[in-house]
């Protein structure tokens, strides 16, 4: 039998790893609300009580606000653009039979795997011939591009284990391909996008490599920048991190389980 | 020839049999969106990579053909070759140490059915959705001259310890490991804790019928039950590893001298600092078989196990 100790030593463990992870984040919040010019303290309350003033300060000094609207905007169309293909060719591939398919699918899945620094070279050259370097495109279409990889992928899966007499049937009753992934398929497939969406949403808003290169003004490429130039500033950078980090971490705290689900099984099947 | 012409009815019956009244033609009109989109942007760049990569190149004037020089210079020159050093090192920060710690501590906590583990995966799991530039920005405030790390090891009686921890050349890749099994530990925690819970009691029972302790039960009930999962931690926290560029740039941009130089940040630092374009495709070619190398060997071995 399991003794009331061991099943105590347990969650003791579970509990110190758990705040073991969330702890830098914790420590980051009490220095982005100390006040600024007062020595941040570590992970302890500010003793002047909690101050929003970084918040402010950092938004109006980097231009934080068209930072997270750019970012906003190209990852809005990553979601989107990646969304749709990918909803099109999982349904292919999942409902499918085609000369060729197990081919094609096997070279998506090779981006699964791809590494944003062995392309990052070529597109960069690519979008400046294009003359849209510094533009919401430059990030947005190779960002679409990976996010395709895993997108079919992952609708694929779904698509695969939809019941097809349903699908059979529509077929027969003279419904079109695209009707019955619009009318049968689609409204089943509401969580598997969602998640999809998700994960999609995180990658593009966190990415860093690209935004960097292209020279798009993005969130977490301001942060690096404000970090850079204001060394000693730590209640500022704090605050400027949070709010980079803010939008993916408040969906998360909502939406935890697609989130974790989505990135254990993405991967497990892979 | 008889063979293929055999073949070839059944193939066609298959086909049409698949796709009801469905010319098959119309599968390629979906996939083509996608197709498209990932061509353009990630395969063809990847093939144009590789063809950079044997050109001496600055990136504005025309190229020289140098064949496979720039794939030597990564075994020769002295910093390309200690930026795939200092990833294996981080390797086994990154995967080999998390992996291992979650899987013993997955193995003392298999013995329990565990209730209200939603929370602890939720906390657990919240470094994975941060971006790097954050957590990279976080650690260099922890691990600066007067940061926490620092404060705390002078509260504890330890004064003479504390250093700027990255700018030091013996420590600052090991606090970036640090940061990775930080980063990493929580993941393979809930990968392996879910994994350990689904192992049916019984199969202890059995094993403890037959006179084996906790650590014979271990080696002979979980490990080979998660096998699968752990294979998966491997290959996402080995990919990590490699894939730190944002990390590094953030907090040490590969110093000091190149004590902490990657792949990732090489491939940024020749082509767009040093103009070495020629020899940062060639690190970002290699970085790319080393990753599709490393998730096929790994997924390789654990099904080979399989049987």
């Amino acid at each position: 039998m399991i003794s009331r100790r061991e099943r105590t030593l347990n969650y003791a463990i579970l509990t110190f790893f758990a705040v073991l992870s969330v702890m830098p984040l914790l420590g980051v919040v009490l220095a982005a609300v100390t006040p600024p010019g007062q020595a941040v303290q570590g992970f302890a309350i500010p003793a002047d009580g909690v101050d929003l003033g970084n918040f402010v300060r950092v938004w109006r000094d980097a231009d934080f606000g068209r930072a997270l609207w750019t970012s906003f905007q190209m990852t809005a169309i990553t979601v989107v653009l990646s969304t749709i293909a990918s909803i099109l060719a999982g349904y292919a591939f999942g409902t499918m039979r085609f000369p060729g398919s197990t081919t094609i699918f096997y070279v998506f899945l090779i981006g699964l795997l791809m590494p944003f620094e062995a392309t990052v070279i070529p597109v960069y050259y690519m979008m400046r011939w294009l003359g849209l370097t510094g533009t919401v495109w430059s990030v947005a279409l190779p960002s679409t591009s990976l996010s395709i990889a895993f997108g079919t992928f992952w609708m694929r899966a779904f698509f695969r284990s939809a019941p097809r007499p349903l699908m059979e049937a529509a077929r027969v009753d003279g419904a079109s391909s695209l009707m019955v992934l619009r009318k049968i398929l689609l409204p089943l497939a509401r969580p598997a996008v969602l998640t999809m969406i998700l994960l999609i949403f995180m990658w593009t808003w966190n990415d860093f490599l690209y935004s960097l290169v292209m020279r798009l003004q993005t969130a977490p490429l301001t942060l690096a920048q404000f970090q850079g130039y204001r060394r000693a500033d730590v209640s500022g950078i704090a605050a400027a991190a949070i709010l980079v980090a803010l939008p993916v971490f408040a969906i998360y705290v909502v939406l935890q389980r697609h989130f974790i689900r989505g990135m254990l099984a993405g991967s497990m099947k892979g | 020839m008889i063979a293929r012409a055999r073949e070839r009815p059944t193939k066609r019956a298959r086909l049409s049999r698949g796709a009801p009244g469905e010319p098959y033609l119309s599968a390629y009109l979906y996939i083509a969106p996608a197709l498209v989109a990932y061509a353009a942007f990630a395969l063809l760049p990847f093939l144009w990579a590789v063809w950079i990569s044997f050109f001496q190149w600055d990136g504005v004037s025309v190229g020289t053909w140098v064949g496979v020089d720039n794939y030597v210079s990564i075994a020769t020159d002295v910093r390309l070759r200690g930026s795939f050093r200092n990833a294996l090192v981080l390797i086994v920060f990154y995967s080999i140490v998390p992996v291992t710690l979650a899987l013993v501590l997955a193995g003392v906590m298999s013995r329990a059915s565990l209730r209200g583990l939603t929370v602890f995966r939720g906390m657990l799991f919240v470094p994975q959705i941060m971006a790097m530039v954050v957590i990279g920005t976080i650690w260099r405030w922890i691990y600066s001259s007067n940061g926490p790390l620092n404060r705390f090891l002078e509260l504890i009686g330890l004064e003479q310890a504390t250093r700027p921890w990255l700018g030091d050349f013996t420590f600052a890749l090991p606090a970036l490991g640090l940061v990775g099994t930080w980063f990493m530990l929580g993941l393979a925690l809930v990968l392996l804790i879910a994994a350990v819970q689904r192992v049916p009691m019984d199969l202890y029972e059995a094993a403890s019928v037959d006179g084996a302790g906790a650590i014979r039960q271990f080696f002979a009930v979980t490990l080979p039950s998660v096998r699968n999962e752990i294979a998966v931690a491997l290959v996402l926290t080995m990919l990590g590893a490699l894939r730190n560029f944002d990390l590094v740039y953030v907090t040490t941009s590969g110093g000091p001298g190149y004590s902490t130089a990657v792949p990732a940040f090489e491939v940024y630092n020749q082509a767009f600092r040093l103009g070495r374009v020629g020899a940062a495709s060639a690190v970002g070619v290699v970085l790319a078989l080393l990753i599709f190398s490393i998730s096929f060997a790994v997924t390789r071995i654990a099904e080979r196990d399989d049987e």
